[in-house]
């Protein structure tokens, strides 16, 4: 989670619509004066604020105003360090999530009804080492992100202890953590609290203990939380934590006892991104009167050289000439006024753009993979669009788009064939397209409308590419748009981190992204109408073969060859369709899609594009193992629970029904069940080496 | 009967060779086609000389594997089976059954070989025109919808049918009047007129016109339909009865009588059997509001659609007498049309004793 912005501002800050009044600052000592208050007055109250205090003040800044979203929240703050952890350490990430109903009062409540949540999350990165786990997870703003200007989903240190604060003071429970740094290493095993008032760790358990996992770190909280699927629920977030991360496997056991899995599709660790130092433009004057104390340079000029990126010692001293200060005077020294000309100079001076190689983009190929793995649909495609810069911050967009049903599904309804009386149409199908968000990987699940990835959206003339579309509102149809925006500084509209700010070069880059998409689908849309229409003629054909052939039996008085009638008029079908040629058009021989890179197509007949890619996933998906359930906790006491859970979830997996696959959350809002396709263990392992072929291209019938 | 067994196993053949179409084809590997002849005025001429519209050569290919005309062919196919069916069972049916008949929703498919009966009521008209078979040769009628009073004897399925006995009533014209079907007995009317609306038809037979001038009245309701036009056709040719025709003065009814005589451009194949190219038309005329002098305030003034309607009649080929030219003319000059039924501002009766009586005598009718 890039919660920059939450707290005070180590760096360059960019909210350039603050809907939140300024940031609290959780300084320790908060000497906020008060107006018609006198010194003395003031000086009274004048006190230490507990970090429990800033919290409960705070937790809708944190993500904690509710329980629904604070167990959310809980298990992304977890995930999101096992993966930064993961991928900082080269490592691809396997993960495990696991909800678990706390008895309250002696009994059980059903998921729904659950008011008590133990939440665990287990990696396979680097571990911790034992000195740093207290701190890391009982002291608030304690972290390795803060300090340094990089791509990453954490950033302030907060993340994990305020989950366990959260915890701490709405169960009382302290946080589980086992953590091992590598197999020749033991596993240390922790119980931590936070001492509310000095935001110092407490230690209640610390010991050495037997643990299966060679390597990594599970973290064990116990959360008030609430559990609902659908919309912004923890399923949610965590199937679309899989669509941008195909690298990662992750096994997520539901509280009703199920065990999805959504497996690594996609074998290569993202690049790693490269720390930079802040340019000039992107940082505010506040900022720069701290960096100003901060420094370790002697000099003025030394310090524009040294603590930000672009800036040469020539161009600092040309700086220092313009802003008529001496390069040489301490940075200390650097009074207010003096300040600010630098400032302004600064923001006046031509400066060269920052770097833009310190971005890791997810990459056209994950996303079309992590689209493919996750939503059935006909036509998928990715596009990255170069970095570009805003506010002296570099950034890239990516947007992705998966489209329609697959050809299985498509059939489906049509089965029914119901006699159509007089008048009586086909009904319309007025199903929108569906906007996943991304920061930094991350999925953003709250004020969609307030985005201006989602505005982007909106504003696509997606009528231009063969969509429907109403004034003001999403495409139509049977789709699901992604945008993702990494950044070393994403700029949030709020603390709360759930928008995306409206920056026109943002705003651009989206924009861009977002029509090759749409010039893609057109493309695909187009051709398939082509196919189609050639189809639907010699379906005709076949249709009315039928009706043409008994009329003339009974003509001629039931003493036709049928079959022999049948087998000639067909034939003659075929050659007056065009044959070989529509087969083509219909993508029946196996040519790739022509003009769409980086894109796969589903057709009754197999895919076409990143045909590799697909097959990948495809093998990835029917590979899925069951999760190894004793390796997961080698602590007796925490053992119990993951019996019980076992013998739940045996015994839901019997009668796993389509049900249970809708009540996930479905990326395609109506027809939710076929939209995704989280696998599950216990799947028939299949052995496709081929990406599988629908099968129901025997009969295809005419489509009105 | 022997006539009718002979004609309807020539139908009957026709109809199998629509399936030897298909079948031929398809063993050469061709796209079935089946050759109809156009329905429209670009291929109807009116031959002068006989004072009838005749089709022209013009054909229009129907074939199966033709995207636009594959349902098309497939309907034809499917409605000829019907009729076939009909001959087999020697029945005969409206274009409504015929329509229920063939529509069902197609195996497989969400599609009805029939939506409306607006699809299958022309593809009727094609097998007519194509096969060179009548209506009623196809056993296809429509609704009784004329009536006939007057000094003729009919059998009907042998009954005696007198229509100078049924009262004001009249006989009820079945659709289908082919001698096989209708024997006309006795006839010992001196002409015969052809009345466009049933109200003024009730008016003369009420009134016994009939009889005091005995002569045979005849209405369709409006336009008439086959049944109707075929039985004057067959009194004025087996009788040699004069035609009169009586009809609104609007651009209808001189279209309707134009009908009459010369047959229609839709089914000009038929009027062969159907025309009358010595039909008269009695009235109303143009000049009829001053002659009789009927007030302006019984006239109703001519719409757009009238006017373009009678300038297009003006242009037909058979319009171009002069008398025509002229009477067409007036009206568009005069701006106004007449009912019929205008005339019962003079007299509830003037029809039947001042109007007919005067035209009769004056011999005041075009042709
Ligand atoms: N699973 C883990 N494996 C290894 N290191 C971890 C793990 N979880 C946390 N850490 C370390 O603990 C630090 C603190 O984590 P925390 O979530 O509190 O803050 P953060 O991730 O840096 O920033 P944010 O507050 O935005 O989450 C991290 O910076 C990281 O170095
Ligand atoms: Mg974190």
């Amino acid at each position: 989670m890039n919660k920059k912005n939450a707290l005070t501002q180590p760096a360059p800050s960019a909210s350039p619509r603050k809907t939140v009044p300024e940031p609290v600052a959780p300084k320790k000592v908060a000497a906020r004066p008060v107006q018609q208050v006198t010194a003395v007055e003031m000086g009274a109250r004048q006190r230490e604020i507990s970090v429990s205090e800033f919290f409960t003040k705070n937790r809708h800044l944190l993500g904690f105003d509710n329980p629904r979203k604070a167990l959310l929240t809980c298990v992304k703050e977890a995930v999101d360090n096992a993966l930064d952890a993961c991928e900082e350490a080269g490592i691809l990430p396997d993960v495990m999530v696991r909800l678990e109903v706390v008895p309250t009062g002696g009994t059980t409540p059903s998921p729904s009804q659950a008011t008590r949540f133990r939440i665990t999350v287990m990696d396979n990165g680097p571990g911790i080492v034992r000195q740093q786990i207290p701190r890391i997870f009982a002291k608030l703003l304690y972290g390795s992100k803060f300090h340094r200007l990089r791509m990453s989903r954490g950033q302030q240190g907060i993340g994990i202890s305020a989950a366990g604060m959260y915890g701490q003071l709405t169960t009382g429970k302290p946080v589980k953590i086992i953590s091992r740094t590598g197999p020749k290493a033991v596993a240390h095993f922790f119980e931590v609290q936070i001492d509310t008032k000095k935001n110092e760790p407490l230690v209640h358990e610390n010991k050495q203990i037997e643990w299966n996992q060679p390597q990594g770190t599970q973290v064990t909280l116990e959360v008030e939380g609430k559990y609902q699927k659908g919309r912004a629920s923890v399923d949610e977030w965590l199937e679309q934590t899989s669509i941008a991360n195909p690298h990662v496997r992750l096994i997520y056991q539901t509280p009703e006892g199920e065990t999805n899995e959504y497996p690594r599709t996609y074998h290569e660790l993202p690049p790693a991104p490269r720390e930079i130092k802040p340019h000039p433009y992107g940082i505010e004057f506040g900022m720069l009167l701290k960096m100003l104390q901060d420094t370790k340079s002697h000099s003025l000029s030394g310090f524009l050289s040294s603590d930000f990126c672009r800036v040469s010692p020539q161009l600092a001293d040309e700086i220092c000439k313009t802003a008529m200060v001496s390069p040489t005077m301490k940075p200390r020294d650097l009074k207010s006024h003096a300040a600010e000309t630098l400032y302004q100079t600064i923001q006046n001076t031509k400066i060269m753009a920052p770097p833009t190689n310190c971005i890791s983009p997810i990459g056209e190929k994950a996303i079309l993979s992590g689209l493919y793995k996750q939503i059935k649909g006909e036509f998928y495609t990715a596009v990255s669009r170069p970095p570009a810069v805003y506010r002296g911050n570099p950034f890239i967009i990516e947007a992705g788009l998966a489209y329609g049903n697959r050809p299985e599904n498509q059939t489906k309804p049509k089965q029914l064939a119901m006699p159509k009386a007089e008048g009586e149409g086909e009904d319309e199908d007025s199903e929108l397209a569906r906007v996943i968000r991304y920061a930094n990987r991350v999925p953003l699940l709250y004020q969609q409308s307030a985005c201006s990835m989602f505005k982007a959206v909106l504003s696509t003339s997606w009528k231009n590419y063969g969509v429907t579309q109403s004034r003001g509102a999403l495409p139509g149809g049977p789709m699901v748009i992604f945008v993702h925006m990494a950044s070393v500084w994403v700029p949030f509209t709020s603390e709360s981190k759930e928008a995306i700010a409206d920056y026109d070069e943002i705003q651009k880059e989206i924009t861009l992204a977002l029509r090759e998409c749409g010039r893609r689908l057109g493309l695909f849309l187009r051709r398939r109408e082509r196919a189609a229409s050639e189809y639907r003629r010699r379906n005709i054909f076949e249709l009315y073969i039928e009706e043409v052939v008994e009329a003339c039996n009974r003509l001629k008085g039931g003493k036709l060859l049928k079959e022999k009638l049948k087998a000639q008029l067909r034939k003659i079908a075929t050659s007056r369709t065009g044959g070989m040629k529509t087969d083509q058009a219909l993508g029946k021989t196996g040519t790739g899609p022509e003009g769409l890179p980086h894109s796969i197509i589903v057709t009754s007949e197999g895919v076409e594009g990143e045909v590799e890619l697909a097959s990948q996933v495809e093998a990835d998906a029917a590979a899925t193992v069951p999760p190894v359930d004793a390796d997961l906790l080698g602590d007796e006491k925490l053992s119990v629970g993951a019996t019980k859970s076992r013998a739940k979830k045996a015994h839901l997996r019997a009668d796993k029904t389509p049900q249970s696959k809708a009540a996930q959350m479905g990326l395609f809002a109506e027809k939710g069940s076929s939209g995704k396709k989280p696998i599950r263990t216990r799947t028939q392992p299949e052995k496709p080496n081929k990406p599988k072929r629908p099968a129901n291209a025997a009969a295809p019938r005419r489509k009105k | 009967m022997t006539t009718k067994q002979i004609k309807t196993t020539a139908v009957e053949n026709k109809l199998i060779g629509l399936a030897d179409i298909v079948i031929t084809a398809a063993e050469r590997s061709k796209d079935p086609t089946i050759a109809i002849p156009i329905r429209a005025l670009s291929n109807v001429a009116f031959n002068e000389r006989k004072g009838l519209i005749e089709m022209g050569n013009k054909k229009q290919a129907r074939s199966f594997f033709n995207v636009g005309m594959a349902k098309k062919f497939m309907q034809t196919v499917l409605v000829a089976d019907a009729l076939f069916e009909l001959q087999r069972a020697d029945l005969t049916t409206s274009l409504r059954e015929i329509y229920y008949r063939t529509k069902h929703t197609i195996q497989d498919s969400h599609e009805n070989t029939f939506d409306t009966q607006d699809e299958s009521d022309p593809v009727i008209e094609d097998l007519e025109v194509s096969l060179g078979a009548l209506r009623e040769e196809l056993h296809v009628r429509a609704e009784n919808s004329g009536s006939i009073v007057g000094p003729v004897v009919f059998g009907d399925d042998g009954d005696r049918v007198d229509c100078a006995r049924l009262g004001k009533g009249g006989y009820s014209v079945p659709s289908i009047v082919e001698p096989e079907y209708l024997e006309v007995r006795r006839c010992t009317a001196d002409f015969l007129l052809l009345v466009e609306k049933g109200t003024q038809w009730n008016r003369l037979s009420e009134d016994k016109f009939w009889r005091r001038y005995n002569c045979v009245l005849l209405t369709g309701n409006g336009q008439p339909p086959r049944g109707v036009r075929r039985l004057a056709r067959r009194l004025h040719e087996e009788y040699k009865l004069p035609v009169y025709v009586l009809v609104d003065n609007d651009p209808w009814g001189y279209y309707i009588y134009s009908v009459i005589k010369q047959g229609s451009i839709n089914l000009a194949f038929e009027s062969q059997r159907m025309a009358i190219p010595k039909a008269k038309f009695m009235g109303l005329s143009s000049a009829d509001p001053e002659r009789y002098g009927l007030p302006r305030n019984v006239g109703i003034k001519l719409n757009e659609k009238d006017i373009a309607r009678a300038k297009e009649l003006m242009n037909y080929q058979w319009f171009q007498k002069p008398a025509w030219q002229v009477e067409i003319k007036r009206m568009l000059t005069s701006g106004l049309k007449y009912e019929l039924d205008a005339l019962a501002n003079k007299d509830f009766q003037y029809l039947t004793k001042k109007y007919l009586p005067r035209k009769l005598k004056e011999k005041d009718w075009l042709d």
